[in-house]
């Protein structure tokens, strides 16, 4: 096959003029995390909210939070970022919509894409928070209640500190999942990982280099926060209830 | 707030339809018949015994589940044709259709994801069924085509339907590719009329009552199949 490899390229300058192909992408990953880091917190408190919501005994309020799970989780993520670039700013009073649409080009797709999958990802975190919290035996929530605390109280002291330990694994893969979906940004404007990538492969017809590039970072980056995950699961579990198994691992 | 032409979608439901949305439920289909296929092959070779089989198919789900989507896309539409004129001795890279890419995409990158319910399905038979079935004198491939695939199929259908589902909304990002896929065709009735809020809203929609009516009905199947067990 007649593909002409060069590894050297990454050390080669890219179109802009200033950076090497390699700091090109290392400033994509730079988005990439920036992106996930600013959703994430929008994802972890609305989420958690929404899921306690639907767990009060409220039924409005539950009904509240399912109709913004089914909403967001039934809409295709490229779909919902392409309603926040897009959408959003012509459906607003004009004059809010015209200071979205007058943002600097970085911040014109970061904005967006950080409500986005902000949104988005609440939606899956708050089914998780449910789960955790409907995963603990009733009891507790009755002793709560029998201790004298109120409603809030239960919540924040005796409900979610277990809940929260129960989901770390699926909050895992979560925030994996949310650095991944990070990529789709890209259709709005923003160069992240990929397509620095993408526009590196466009520029040097690297095709090969550029994406196997993009992959081992992406690579390295899982293993990072698969770690830090595990590492911050056992620093919090609590002995004798439920916590990461010892040892185990494998099937 | 500017003027809004819902018209617009009216005149292109047949183009949205016929064109993108034959595409898209195509595409998900395929993919996800195939996803399923090699998925089981996948789960099959990771719980197999033998490190040689298990080790490349872990080491291929893992590849897959942790990169992008989108970055596979982009890997597959400049690898095929490589891979094409590898497995035809060409000298030059094929020509492959943004179709055929999408769907080999598709296909091997859905095959990582359904081999991991796949391989809960066969891990939740009991391994004596397994056991009798070899003590009966049938062979590994009889005694998983007979025994234990027929029920960790039945037992995976609603999780198995749920990740269709997923794939489903996934194929919008072959709009990366230009294909007129439902979102491709949306988005180019859109940009042709400059009326982008009307024709993504629709398409929002649109995916919107097609996810949630085909969720919920994996719902009601769930509990039916509950409810036999």
């Amino acid at each position: 096959m007649n593909y002409h490899w060069n590894w050297g390229i990454f050390w080669e300058m890219s179109a802009d003029g200033r950076h090497t192909w390699f700091m090109t992408l290392i400033m994509g990953l730079g988005w990439t995390l920036a992106t996930a880091f600013c959703a994430g917190v929008i994802a972890l408190i609305l989420g958690s909210f929404i899921g306690v919501v639907r767990t009060m005994p409220l039924r409005w309020a539950v009904r509240i939070g399912n109709a913004y799970v089914e909403v967001f989780r039934n809409i295709p993520l490229l779909v919902q970022l392409f309603l926040w670039y897009f959408v959003v700013p012509e459906v607003l009073p004009s004059s809010v919509g015209d200071t979205i649409k007058a943002m600097n080009p970085p911040w014109a797709s970061f904005v967006p894409a950080v409500l986005g999958l902000g949104l988005f990802t609440a939606a899956r975190i708050a089914e998780q928070v449910r789960a955790g919290i409907q995963a603990l035996a009733r009891g507790q929530g009755m002793a709560g209640t029998a201790l004298g605390l109120t409603l809030a109280q239960t919540y924040r002291t005796v409900l979610l500190p277990m809940a929260y330990r129960i989901i770390m694994p699926p909050l895992t893969s979560e925030t994996m999942n949310l650095i991944k979906n990070t990529s789709v940004a890209l259709t709005i404007g923003l160069i992240e990982l990929t397509a620095a990538a993408r526009s590196m492969q466009e520029f040097t017809f690297q095709v090969f280099e550029a994406f196997t590039a993009a992959t081992v970072i992406y690579i390295v980056v899982n293993l990072i926060v698969v770690n830090l995950m595990r590492w911050l699961e056992r620093r919090v579990a609590v002995p004798g209830f439920i916590g990461p198994a010892v040892g185990g691992g494998g099937h | 707030m500017g003027e809004f032409d819902f018209g617009v979608i009216q005149r292109s439901l047949g183009y949205l339809f016929r064109e993108g949305m034959t595409f898209t439920l195509t595409l998900t289909g395929i993919a996800a018949a195939g996803g399923i296929f090699f998925g089981t092959l996948l789960a099959m070779m990771r719980l197999s015994s033998h490190k040689w089989l298990s080790l490349p198919a872990t080491g291929y789900v893992n590849l897959m589940r942790s990169i992008p989507l989108l970055l596979v896309i982009f890997w597959f539409y400049f690898l095929v044709p490589y891979i094409g004129a590898w497995v035809t001795g060409a000298s030059q890279p094929l020509k492959v259709g943004a179709f055929t890419s999408s769907v080999v995409t598709f296909m091997l990158f859905e095959a990582a994801y359904y081999s991991e319910i796949m391989r809960a399905g066969i891990q939740s038979i009991a391994r004596g069924q397994v056991w009798a079935g070899l003590a009966l004198g049938l062979n590994y491939w009889q005694s998983m085509k007979e025994v234990v695939l027929p029920q960790a199929f039945r037992n995976m259908v609603p999780i198995l339907l749920t990740q269709t589902i997923i794939l489903f909304q996934d194929t919008s990002l072959v709009y990366v590719l230009s294909i007129t896929d439902f979102l491709g065709a949306a988005s180019k009735i859109a940009q042709r009329d400059g009326r982008l809020v009307e024709m993504y809203t629709f398409a929002a929609l649109v995916y919107f009552i097609v996810s949630y009516v085909l969720s919920h009905l994996v719902k009601r199947l769930q509990l039916r199949i509950a409810i036999i067990r």
